[in-house]
């Protein structure tokens, strides 16, 4: 099969300094130039290898016809470079891509809407502006309104939009551009739940016709949902290209963006509180049988602690606790619950949590220690590390329960006698 | 549907001597006209006066103009009344001069749709220099009624503003592209417009008459495009000597050459605009 993109040693430079200040003035340049100099003959006349910085270096791969790709990696990774290159916003220092058909690129929401302007004039516009011919939106443009749900608003500039309604028209328009290759950067990290859905849902659609979809994202689990293959960036360079559920899986044990997993992590530097008597050192996490491995939605967990006692003290309470990015406590695991006292020597103690289940959904929490006696204040509370709970085994075209506890559950339809679910009439 | 064909997309590296892609804008001119489109609706979007600013800025330079040039200083005007005089080259040049300031802000204006959408990047100067012909159609129905009024006839002469109209626009295009792909890099450019606006107003005969100049000094001083516009403008409207051939091919010679430079230095240097705006 032709692949719809292949790119070859694709490489971006940028010089420092010089796309740091917006504002550049002639002035500037002369004083930066006339500086450059200087140290260029210092130097003895090598250039500024100090000062170019390659956002990207060498990046070759090929994407098939049709397929779903993940494009992953920390923050500065090169992910956005790349994806600028491809939809040709920049151009690159060194090599070259061939890209198989109409590329339409997504890399924010909203890209020249006029706030001024109406819905119904920034449909139009940036249909325009994305690439759709005025008789190709005319045609769409129920489509793309019924989307939407902004069908009372279309004589209302954007600027009296709410955000919601604001994103919904801008994604909608996106949504239609029916490119042969669909570049999408991140724009599903907002909006509401429903929306949310609502755009995995129209980006599945898109993958699932045929088209070919490179998807930057943080969210690792809609690269699973969403992506067949991924491709693992790091420090500007591929590192890693393959079935998605291996890429991120090994994304998340270097690391990514939360704690890996079977690795200590040091809470010298962590937010805490209490009294200090005794502190939390450091932490590990691992799931017992799989040491490498994410935690699973239903799966157990390990937590093994060092705890850095100024004297020998006993303690009542020595708990964990998950907490969801809005802060809702869901997990208090407290030794005070057993009613047993926890002796501490002097020194380093090690202490080992083991939970049988996580009962957890797919997302990113938050984890803490808390350490008092029986009563009063907290002798250490530490915000320990953020864990990612993802669930590898899934994959296919669905959507993040929104949900932050599992259920497993069965619906069945239910014939006469059944009240108000009339079934099938 | 004509997009159904599949076409490659080349990614490479900029090129030192790229095309001017005008077979690429012309497929996206729909694109061209949205902007268009876009500027003209937003410019007076939530002013008291809205469109009527397109002849108030005209109309007030004749104004200043008839009262300093014409009654205070007493500037010959060829046996055409002073004001009449004025705002026919005064239409042509707002349009220029407007032109000249809007073009060089709009890159950097819509530095939104640059670093996050790939089109024809010279679609953005060229939309606003169009959005700015609207303004000037609309100063110059208020000439027609000045014309009306002081009682000059139409006549068939009045289609020569056409030819001199397109060598307004190419010159202010040619200037704008400079000015505009120029501001992207160095934003001196933002506070040396007025400036050379202002200067660029002297060195134009609005004010006054071209035929104060004479000999080779006249064609040099044509090498300023808006020079033959402005004659151009009073022969075809009222009725004063027509520009020299030397004058029209000196300045249809500068404009071209400048909207041609313009667009290949734009086209030259926009492959780096999304890294530097």
């Amino acid at each position: 099969m032709t692949p719809a993109i292949r790119a070859v040693g694709l490489g971006k430079r940028y010089e420092l300094g010089r796309t740091v200040s917006r504002d550049r003035t002639l002035r500037e340049s002369i004083v930066e130039s006339a500086g450059e100099l200087v140290r260029s003959i210092r130097r003895g006349g090598a250039p500024a290898e100090d000062r170019e910085h390659w956002a990207l270096r060498d990046a070759s791969f090929e994407i098939a016809e049709g397929e779903a790709v993940g494009l992953i990696g920390a923050n500065g990774a090169g992910k956005s470079t790349l994806l600028k290159l491809l939809s040709r916003v920049t151009s690159p220092t060194v090599g070259r891509a061939e890209i198989h058909g109409r590329v339409g690129s997504l890399l924010e929401v909203g890209t020249g809407f006029h706030p001024d302007l109406t819905g119904r004039e920034n449909v139009y516009l940036n249909g325009a502006i994305l690439g759709m011919r005025g008789s190709e939106i005319a045609r769409k443009f129920d489509e793309i309104v019924a989307f939407a749900e902004v069908e009372r608003f279309l004589d209302t500039p954007v600027k009296r939009y709410s955000s919601g309604m604001y994103l919904r028209l801008a994604f909608a328009v996106a949504a239609h551009l029916e490119p042969e290759v669909l570049l999408v950067d991140e724009v599903l990290a907002v909006g509401d739940a429903a929306f949310q859905k609502k755009c995995l849902g129209k980006m599945g659609d898109v993958a699932s016709s045929g088209r070919t979809v490179i998807f930057v994202s943080h969210n690792m689990d809609a690269v699973l949902r969403l992506c067949g293959r991924a491709i693992l960036l790091e420090r500007g360079r591929v590192s890693e290209m393959g079935g998605s559920g291996e890429v991120v899986a090994s994304y998340l044990a270097r690391g990514g963006t939360t704690a890996r997993p079977n690795h200590w992590i040091d809470l010298a530097d962590a937010p805490r509180s209490g009294s200090g008597e005794a502190r939390f050192a450091r932490i590990r996490y691992f799931v017992p049988d799989d040491e490498a491995s994410v935690p699973r939605p239903d799966g157990p967990i390990t937590f093994d602690l060092q705890i850095d006692a100024n004297a020998a003290l006993s303690v009542a309470s020595l708990a964990i606790s998950v907490r969801s990015q809005t802060g809702v406590l869901l997990v208090n695991a407290d030794v005070v619950e057993k009613g047993q006292l926890i002796a501490l020597a002097r020194g380093p103690n090690r202490v080992r949590f083991a939970l049988e289940a996580l009962h957890l959904n797919p997302g990113i929490y938050g984890v803490s220690l808390w350490l008092s006696h029986a009563v009063g204040q907290a002798i250490d509370h530490v915000a320990a590390f953020e864990l990612d709970v993802l669930d590898l085994s899934s994959r296919g075209l669905g959507i993040t329960p929104k949900s932050i506890v599992p259920c497993r559950f069965s619906v069945t339809a239910l014939r006469n006698g059944a009240g108000e679910f009339d079934g099938e009439g | 549907m004509s997009d159904t064909h599949v076409r490659w997309t080349i990614i490479e590296p900029a090129k030192r001597w790229p095309a001017l892609g005008l077979g690429e804008l012309w497929a996206q001119r729909e694109l061209v006209y949205f902007l268009t489109w876009r500027d003209v609706k937003v410019r007076y979007k939530q002013t008291l006066l809205g469109v009527a600013w397109a002849i108030i800025q005209p109309l007030a330079t004749m104004l200043v103009f008839s009262l300093f040039f014409g009654r205070l200083a007493r500037v010959p005007s060829e046996g055409v009344p002073y004001p009449l005089f004025a705002l026919t080259a005064l239409v042509p040049w707002t349009f220029f001069a407007n032109g000249l300031t809007q073009s060089a802000n709009s890159v950097v204006l819509n530095q939104n749709l640059v670093t996050k959408v790939y089109f024809p990047r010279l679609a953005i100067p060229l939309a606003t220099v169009l959005a700015g012909a609207v303004d000037f159609v609309l100063a110059f129905v208020l000439l027609l009624v000045f014309l009306v009024a002081y009682g000059v006839a139409p006549s068939a002469s009045w289609l020569g503003v056409v030819p001199f109209s397109l060598l307004a626009i190419a010159a202010t295009l040619g200037v704008g592209l400079w000015l505009a792909a120029l501001n992207v890099r160095y934003r001196d450019v933002r506070y040396a417009v007025p400036f050379l606006t202002q200067l660029w107003l002297f060195a134009t005969p609005i004010a006054y008459p071209s035929s104060l100049l004479s000999g080779p000094a006249r064609t040099v001083y044509a090498l300023n495009p808006m020079v033959a516009v402005a004659d151009g403008f009073r022969w075809a409207l009222l009725g004063t000597p027509a520009p020299s051939a030397a004058t029209v091919a000196a300045s249809c010679a500068a404009a071209l050459t400048l909207l041609a430079s313009g667009a290949y230095f734009f086209r030259r240097t926009e492959q780096s605009f999304a890294d530097l705006v």
